[in-house]
């Protein structure tokens, strides 16, 4: 600030020639090949990966570790390969997601109907919202214990259990999702003339859809969870949780009953290819399946992700 | 009557035959009552009035006037504690597709479906049309008259407010209804796009010559769109006074006329609201 | 309705009708501009009231239905007995203990599963190498149910409590770096140029900046944090309980159910219910109203 004069210093106005475009160069340059393949989210995440793998090979092989506490990665890859040809670990995937989809299917069916009562009424909304506010911080897994004494050591125990990690948070965020419906699109429904069950499944469900999608997500996740602990606490109990007989006509369970037969037997690299095994599982269904139904509705019609 | 209104009937060849027409709309004594969390408020109390076919019928107030809610109830959604409100003939009593609303919020387009899947959903469900293929064609031609023919499978999350409220716009007169309401539409706008669509309205009407009720809080608004204006005083939301506003329009904007009346307007709304003020205390 | 021609009879001019204005409005006298609801109605408004009610007269039900129709209290016992128990085991010190010895494992789990993110999210915030080795990490870790490793941590640390602090850990960890991740990248390109206009760079402006602009989401994880790490700890319990013989909530459960004491299972599934409502609807609540409330950010 200068501090002898208020006024803008005045200097004579001026026009300048047009300079060419030789002389200023590029104003757009093209990235240099590695400049844009870095750019890729998929190769960069591939390159941490593979950097991490042979991170883990070398540093298993070099140093003193005890291979049955942590074996090598090539040790881990072969018994994830011997797992699938020749141990059955894709019928273990079978039990256990059969089971998970049994117990999935029927607890959204139920969350559904608390669901649509709870639309009706405000004391139906009440008795919803009381039911998931006390049962749900409940983890489902507290319940294993009772379900066997009333349903005995089989999948009816389980499938029990797994329907109480589904109902509570699917028929929370649905019940959320539809009380955030906003006014004016409840009007509108009204308006062209629905009511009841086609208002319901016309309007409020797909307004409500970031938040019945959020809700059969976290669903999905405790269910996963519930069945790998259920199976664990079975392992500790009785070998099979499916009641069905494997491949080579030997009692087979689901994924989490298989890591635990293999952590008993000391075979350490089989029980990594189960843990691959299940996180596998996790990756195709959370990014792939409920990504792809997330891209074909909440993305495409622009609405925020809940 | 004012002489210039009586003179402009004439010159556009209509004779005000009152008796011979019946009203689309009769409100008849309507008080209206809502609840909020702690109070239960009387939004109109005993407002009385009559729309005409091809009306452009206006309802004109400052807040608290109880306008909104007005519409509401002869869409339905509200049901009168006094009084009646009657639809050529028949009580009104719930939210139908013969009384079609368009709102002031954008997301009162569905965002699941395009342009033209929200105008077949209406025409589906209201009843209007049987199949698919008849839907489409209909919606077409409504989407052409609002000028939004190259957006027809676009989703509303990617149009402008002045397209989402065109397509609002087409949705309702797509239903062909008795009456069209319209609460504030183009509120939520800029002010020239506001303008344009207000011309673009007029257009629409002079085309169908569609019966629709415009509530707005713009004086100006009403004089421009309007051809009968009801003015509403507030706490509780009564009758003031109607007037008529049907041979002036955008060309008008400054005219002595259109001045004339904006003021004749304002002076009704706003000298009792002084007198209110003064002699009671503000409500909040 | 039902056709898609036009009405072809319609009145299509204006119909010009009188104006008219009311001089001198009428006072509404017999009907209240604004009424005050009554005490009832306002009372039935109140949200915790209503829910409240609706709680007691489950409980009537439960208490009724296990006490007429004949159910085997073994199977299934009534409210009462259950409650009686869960205050009988307050008073003893039991379930005080039991309680204590989950807390404990849990707290430990979740601080040091927050601090382990933290510091792999200050690495992220700093290069992109560190952007991508969070992303791949947690996209390969968090469908990992924290309970399957379980196995391996009693393989590696035995039978005790670091095994299970080891899973708490593991549950904590990816969901809190994951959301916490996910809301520094969408905090505001205008929030962060604001940030480094006034010298934030490194540390400081993390937590000067993101963690606050991305509150919101930080708190989101936390909270989805804690689920899976109550879920982890009374299903590890569980499982230990059939592997060793010690333990917390989790524990009793199993051995309670084992013994037949099923009013002994229901006062600890009471109490694992009781902590879980506290922490969700106190800690978590106030948190909540203390920050993202309080500035208005609540999405």
């Amino acid at each position: 600030m200068s501090d002898h004069t208020n006024q803008p210093y005045f200097r004579e106005e001026f026009e300048g020639d047009e300079i060419g475009e030789a002389v200023i160069g590029d104003i757009e340059r093209r990235l240099s090949v590695w400049e844009r393949v870095s750019n890729i989210d998929a190769v960069r995440k591939l390159s941490v990966l593979v950097t991490l793998i042979v991170a883990w090979e070398l540093y298993t092989r070099i140093s003193d570790i005890n291979e049955l506490m942590f074996p090598t990665f090539s040790a881990t890859g072969a018994a994830l390969f011997s797992a699938v040809f020749y141990e059955g670990l894709l019928t273990n995937v079978w039990n256990s997601l059969s089971l998970l989809v049994m117990g999935y299917g029927i607890g959204i069916g139920i969350a559904a109907v608390l669901v649509v009562f709870g639309v009706w009424t405000r004391f139906g909304s009440d008795v919803l919202t009381t039911l998931t506010a006390m049962l749900n911080p409940l983890p489902a897994i507290a319940l294993l214990p009772m379900a066997m004494l009333w349903f005995g050591l089989g999948p009816a125990a389980i499938v029990f259990t797994l329907l109480h990690s589904i109902i509570w948070p699917v028929a929370l965020n649905t019940h959320a999702g539809f009380m955030g419906v906003s006014e004016t699109q409840r009007m509108v429904g009204r308006n062209y003339g629905l009511k009841g069950l086609p208002y319901i499944y016309k309007i409020l469900i797909p307004a409500a859809f970031p938040s019945i999608l959020t809700g059969l997500r976290i669903g999905w996740a405790f269910a996963w969870r519930t069945l790998i602990a259920a199976e664990l606490v079975f392992g500790g109990q009785v070998a099979d949780t499916s009641g069905q007989l494997g491949a080579e006509g030997a009692n087979a369970g689901g994924l989490g009953w298989m890591i635990f037969e293999n952590l008993m037997e000391n075979q350490t690299p089989y029980v990594f290819a189960g843990l691959f095994a299940v996180i596998l599982v996790g990756i195709i269904l959370e990014n792939g399946f409920f990504r792809a139904i997330e891209d074909r509705t909440i993305r495409r019609w622009g609405m925020q992700v809940a | 009557m004012s002489t210039s209104a009586e003179l402009a009937a004439e010159a556009a060849g209509i004779t005000p035959a009152v008796s011979t027409v019946e009203p689309v709309l009769d409100v008849d004594g309507v008080t209206l009552q809502y609840k909020t969390k702690e109070h239960l408020i009387t939004a109109t109390y005993r407002v009385s009035f009559q729309t005409f076919p091809a009306d452009r019928f206006v309802i004109l107030g400052p807040s608290g006037c109880g306008k909104s809610t007005l519409l509401k109830g002869i869409a339905g959604y509200l049901h009168p504690v006094e009084g009646q409100m009657r639809l050529k003939g028949n009580v009104i009593r719930d939210p139908g597709p013969d009384r079609c609303m368009v709102f002031q919020e954008f997301d009162q387009l569905l965002p699941w479906k395009t342009v033209m899947g929200n105008i077949t959903f209406a025409l589906l469900n209201g009843g209007k049309c049987k199949t698919r293929n008849e839907a489409k064609e209909l919606a077409s031609e409504y989407i052409h008259k609002v000028k939004l023919d190259r957006f027809e499978d676009t989703y509303p999350h990617m149009l402008s407010g002045g397209m989402k409220q065109r397509v609002a716009i087409a949705r309702a007169m797509a239903m062909e209804p008795d009456i069209l309401l319209m609460d504030e539409p183009f509120a939520a706008l800029d002010a020239l796009t506001r303008r344009q669509m207000q011309e673009e309205l007029l257009q629409l009407w002079d085309d169908t010559r569609f019966t629709v009720i415009f509530v707005t809080h713009s004086i100006e608004e009403a004089v421009i769109v309007g051809s009968r204006i009801l003015i509403m005083s507030p706490h509780p939301g009564q009758v003031k006074a109607e007037v008529n506003a049907h041979q002036l329009s955008h060309a008008d904007v400054g005219s002595d006329d259109f001045s004339t009346l904006q003021t004749r307007i304002h002076e009704m709304i706003f000298a009792d609201r002084v007198l209110e003020e003064e002699t009671q205390p503000q409500h909040v | 309705m039902g056709h898609a021609s036009r009405v072809t009879d319609q009145v299509t001019e204006i119909t010009i009708r009188p104006e008219f204005e009311v001089s001198a409005l009428e006072t509404a006298t017999d009907v209240d501009v604004e009424r005050r609801l009554s005490l009832f109605e306002r009372i039935s408004n109140i949200n915790a009231i209503r829910k409240l009610s609706i709680l007691l007269g489950l409980v009537v039900l439960w208490e009724a239905y296990t006490r007429i129709v004949d159910v085997e209290p073994l199977l299934f016992p009534t409210f009462s007995d259950s409650a009686f128990v869960l205050w009988e085991t307050l008073l003893s010190g039991l379930m005080l203990e039991k309680i204590w010895v989950t807390l404990y494992v849990l707290t430990l789990g979740y601080v040091a599963g927050v601090f382990l993110a933290a510091a792999l999210l200050v690495f992220a915030v700093m290069s992109r190498i560190g952007s991508d080795f969070l992303s791949t990490m947690t996209a390969m870790f968090q469908p990992l149910p924290a309970i399957s490793l379980l196995p391996l941590a009693m393989l590696w640390f035995g039978l005790g409590v670091p095994s299970l602090v080891f899973v708490t850990i593991h549950s904590v960890l990816w969901a809190v770096a994951l959301s916490t991740h996910t809301g520094f990248m969408s905090v505001s390109e205008t929030l962060r140029m604001v940030g480094r206009n006034y010298g934030l760079r490194g540390v400081p402006y993390v937590f000067m900046i993101l963690v606050p602009a991305a509150f919101s989401s930080i708190l989101t994880g936390l909270k989805v944090g804690w689920a899976f790490a109550w879920r982890t700890l009374i299903g590890a319990e569980l499982v230990f309980g059939a592997a060793s013989g010690e333990g917390g909530l989790g524990w009793m459960i199993f051995e309670k159910g084992d013994n037949l004491e099923t009013p002994y299972v229901f006062a600890a599934l009471f109490t694992v219910i009781i902590i879980g409502l506290l922490v969700e609807n106190i800690i978590f609540r106030n948190v909540e109203i203390s920050t993202i409330q309080k500035w208005g950010m609540q999405r």
